[in-house]
């Protein structure tokens, strides 16, 4: 068959078969045993031509409601955020998209320079003083940060907020299930975590204690006294965090903590139905080499020019197969590259001017729904999202919302019984005063 | 710094320059400080580059050109599946409806996506053979793992607790063993025999009532089909454990052979091997798993499925592991393989593996006369020569690996699989043209003369790359895992 991504003539098979010493392909698959040599085609939908194809793609993709047609007050973990353009014109840049893992460094320095950059923006920002190339995403990260503080300190309980996002905290319990881990929630108390539960549970057995900062109701937690409760334990002590909140929010490295996980999704990486994102992994030198995935290292060649190499790699599975610190082989290098343009394009003004956007609009978006009769929940120190009580079920009253072309909040009952009709709102620095006030109105209508 | 050095990104940083164009503050601002209390907002700002727009564009065109793709030249790394990545998927990846949807949305807002996820999954299911599959696992290593802890809750629901054994052949990806460690299992390793396949009499001997798995890759790394894989199966299932198919190399088998035919109860695909995803620069990936019928319980939650016209995700599932990653898998990339797979449709796939096959066999005796080929028999979509002969006089697989870069070529994968001496890995996969593979073969007898005349220029090697050999000893030794400002 004639297909434009397939070169072969056919005088060029010819000339092969010919050059091999058969005389048809299929001689090239007689080890197949008979039983299951798959006879035929798949029964698959035809080809289609490249026209066709996006016809029929472009209108698959005009089935969703989309966060560029709608307003979307949507967060829980993925936001809507200023994406600067010249991120995806450097992605798009195939010496990197179609590039492999960069095990040859002689013609990967690119990649390789550009991953080291990214794990020094990460290691700015969250306070830490080393950083891995990535991980999947922000969930699985925080289960590898579980596994590693139970490998460190041999130890198999581990404690987690009931304000970290509920989805990772159920990724965190089906590796710590594979891992012969006890996961152990502590409850929440007005929107952060319980510190005197937190208090009473703690003893020596304890691996680590898990928070998220700012936490999934968008509240800001008490990194200093939690600290000093987990470490008194000589648990260890990890925050996954937002690292765009970084740009205003004290780092966790400045409170201590051990190791510090996260998804870079906000700094220009498009929410794309949940993923592909990036996971970050920042820890103390003291757990550099427990960290899992790829590290990205500085040296020289022989003529003592700079030059970046894949680095500590007896950590990895390739080298150290069962005994390696982590499985992780793919990571979320592109994504990474995408987070350090936008970091990069935004650098050190910009990310704290976004972060304080985020604030302020926030902030802004709780004085109108007040007026506007809504009540607010767990009030307190919070970064770009908060949590509101509806009298109407979320699932209702967002669906009305999008009727308007509002993409409404996250309904918090799904995950907490106890907060039927509670909505979290997400307001990013893209949501204008107008969208804001528009959001209050409506919301407002539906609350009398 | 040298002064050939390419510059740091904050070696170029200079005070008040802005690269970034935020929204207008349209609201009333308050002072920020009277909403946190003391200690809660930064006070050293993050040192984050200071650069404008084109000093931006500048540096990563830069080091764009420093790095090497497939869209730059040939790159025929075994097991790695480098084919050519469609643009045709870049485009329908970036459309609004799928590059700007939040996972959390109503059901009702993204059936596009659903649809689109859930037809992907059928087409899966077509192509492995298998009875359902979860898109959920975001590579392939984190398909293994999730593959494993399902069987793991298989034999757990069945009361069959003692089964904590995971078989892998020594010829096998370090993932394998490294996911068995991680879903709680120990690996137990099967020799490969002298055909390099496994050793039944071996298998026969490891397989046991504590064997929770066998993993296979097949063909396997050596890029041979496992003849005996109805024995293998055999062998494994009697003694109550299942079998696990690693599908980094499907690309050799596509329309030719299926892993639920094959007696497979558990498959994960590489998306962004063969079927084009790109690698990124080593990631994202995508790696969904299917399973046979009895372990469809077991499959990580939420999973799309078909009610009446709807789509919707599904979470009542009391016996899943549970979820392996926040959301959906990696949608973006299944959304590039979906494409892909409907731009090939079923006679397309079927051409792909046949020229794969085709091409790599080419390779393999055009370059048998040079290079010590360890298993003379047809080979899948990839091969392994080794390097012995141009070892004995002092030139080893790695230099003539660094030779190629000189040459415009990724090299092949080397020193892997561990079963064969200085190993050399070709993969050349289908979207390689016959004038490529020549010009690659005959670089490759070149290396092998100059080996025999002047091994010096292959020691040396590279000679005209932006940096020569590197020393990872000392980046080991002493690592500098980040910039720091003198």
């Amino acid at each position: 068959m004639k297909h434009r991504y397939l070169p072969m003539t056919e005088a060029d098979q010819k000339a092969m078969l010919d050059t091999i010493g058969v005389s048809t392909v299929q001689e090239l698959f007689n080890d197949i045993p008979e039983s299951v040599q798959f006879k035929g085609e798949y029964k698959i939908k035809a080809a289609k031509s490249e026209t066709a194809l996006l016809k029929e793609l472009t209108r698959l993709a005009g089935k969703n409601a989309d966060l560029r047609a709608n307003t979307s007050f949507l967060g829980a973990g993925v936001y809507d955020h200023y994406m600067p353009v010249i991120v995806d014109h450097v992605l798009s840049r195939s010496e990197f998209y179609t590039a492999y893992t960069p095990y040859q460094p002689e013609i990967s320095q690119g990649e390789l320079q550009a991953i080291f950059e990214f794990q020094t923006m990460i290691c700015e920002l969250t306070g830490m003083d080393v950083a891995n190339s990535s991980m999947y995403d922000g969930g699985t990260a925080l289960a590898e940060a579980a596994m590693l503080s139970t490998g460190q300190t041999k130890k198999k309980r581990v404690l987690i907020s009931s304000a970290v996002h509920p989805e990772s905290k159920e990724v965190v319990k089906t590796y710590a299930k594979g891992q012969y881990i006890e996961v152990v929630e502590i409850p929440q108390q007005d929107g952060v975590t319980d510190l005197a539960a937190l208090q009473n549970m703690m003893d020596d057995s304890i691996a680590a204690v898990i928070v998220q900062y700012p936490n999934f109701f968008g509240r800001v937690e008490p990194l200093k006294e939690l600290e000093e409760i987990i470490h008194s334990q000589k648990a260890m002590f990890v925050v996954s965090s937002n690292p765009l909140s970084l740009g205003a929010l004290t780092p966790p490295g400045k409170f201590g903590a051990d190791i510090v996980v996260g998804d870079a999704q906000p700094f220009g990486i498009p929410t794309a139905f949940g993923g592909p994102h990036c996971g970050y992994f920042a820890v103390t030198e003291k757990l550099m080499r427990k960290v899992p995935g790829r590290l990205v290292g500085q040296t020289t060649d022989d003529q003592g020019r700079r030059g970046f190499v894949l680095t500590l790699q007896a950590r990895e599975q390739h080298i150290r197969r069962d005994k390696a610190t982590s499985n992780i082989c793919s990571n979320q290098a592109l994504n990474a590259l995408a987070a350090s343009v936008a970091m990069t394009a935004l650098g050190k003004k910009g990310v704290k001017e976004m972060a304080l956007q985020n604030i302020q609009r926030a902030h802004y978006s709780k004085k109108v729904l007040k007026e506007k009769g809504l009540e607010l929940v767990f009030e307190g120190p919070s970064f770009n999202e908060f949590v509101i009580k509806l009298a109407k079920p979320v699932k209702e009253v967002n669906q009305a919302l999008l009727q308007k072309g509002i993409i409404g909040g996250y309904d918090l009952g799904r995950d907490y019984p106890e907060l039927s009709h509670h909505m979290l709102v997400a307001v990013t620095e893209l949501r204008t005063k107008e969208e804001i006030d528009t959001f209050a109105q409506e919301l407002g209508d539906y609350h009398a | 710094m040298h002064k050939e050095d390419q510059a740091l990104i904050f070696e170029l940083s200079t005070p008040g320059r802005i690269g970034y164009s935020l929204p207008e503050m349209d609201i009333p601002e308050v002072d920020v400080k009277e909403l946190f209390p003391e200690g809660y907002l930064r006070e050293e700002e993050a040192e984050l580059p200071e650069v404008a727009e084109l000093d931006i564009m500048r540096h990563y065109t830069a080091l764009s050109k420093r790095n090497h793709g497939v869209d730059s030249g040939f790159y025929p790394l075994g097991s790695c599946t480098m084919k050519y990545n469609p643009k045709i998927n870049e485009n329908v990846a970036r459309f609004n409806g799928f590059a700007h949807i939040h996972p959390l949305q109503d059901e009702s807002s993204v059936q596009g996506a659903l649809e689109l996820m859930y037809d992907l999954q059928e087409h899966l299911i077509e192509i492995t053979g298998m009875d359902e599959v979860t898109l959920q696992p975001a590579a392939g290593a984190h398909g293994e793992w999730t593959g494993l802890m399902m069987i793991r809750a298989y034999h757990e629901a069945n009361g069959d607790a003692k089964r904590t054994k995971v078989i892998v052949p020594d010829s096998a990806h370090g993932t394998n063993p490294a996911s068995a460690t991680v879903a709680g299992f120990e690996t137990i390793t099967v020799k490969s025999n002298e055909q390099g396949l496994v050793d039944l009499e071996d298998l026969r001997n490891v397989v046991g009532e504590d064997t929770a798995a066998l993993m296979l890759t097949n063909p396997n790394t050596l890029g041979l089909f496992e003849e005996n894989i109805l024995e293998m199966a055999e062998i494994v299932h009697s003694a109550g454990g299942k079998l696990y198919y690693d599908g980094a190399n499907l690309n050799a088998v596509l329309s030719k052979a299926r892993p639920g035919d094959m007696g497979f109860d558990v498959v994960h695909l590489n998306l962004h091997k063969t079927f084009t995803g790109p690698h990124g620069g080593g990631g994202p990936g995508s790696g969904p798993v299917g399973v046979k019928a009895d372990l469809i319980p077991f499959l990580p939650k939420p999973i799309v499925t078909k009610k009446g016209e709807e789509y919707v995700l599904d979470y009542d599932r009391p016996q899943s592991i549970g979820r392996v990653k926040p959301y959906y898998g990696n949608f973006g990339i299944n959304v590039r393989a979906y494409t892909y797979i409907r731009t090939m449709g079923p006679d397309g796939l079927k051409a792909v593996t046949e020229n794969a096959v085709l091409n790599a066999n080419y390779m393999m005796r055009r370059l048998a006369e040079y290079f010590d080929l360890p298993f003379d028999k047809h080979c899948k979509h990839e091969f392994v020569l080794s390097g012995k002969r141009q070892k004995k006089l002092g030139v080893r697989t790695l230099d003539i690996a660094k030779r190629l870069l000189d040459f415009g070529y990724h090299p092949p994968t080397i020193y892997f699989p561990l079963n064969v001496e200085e190993c050399i890995m070709i993969e050349p996969t289908e979207t390689e043209s016959k004038e490529t593979l020549d010009a690659f073969i005959d670089a490759m007898i070149q290396i092998a003369k100059e080996a025999e005349e002047n091994p010096e220029i292959v020691q040396e090697a590279p000679h005209t790359t932006v940096v020569g050999r590197l020393d990872e000893t000392t980046a080991a030794r002493k690592p500098i895992l980040r910039y720091k400002k003198n």
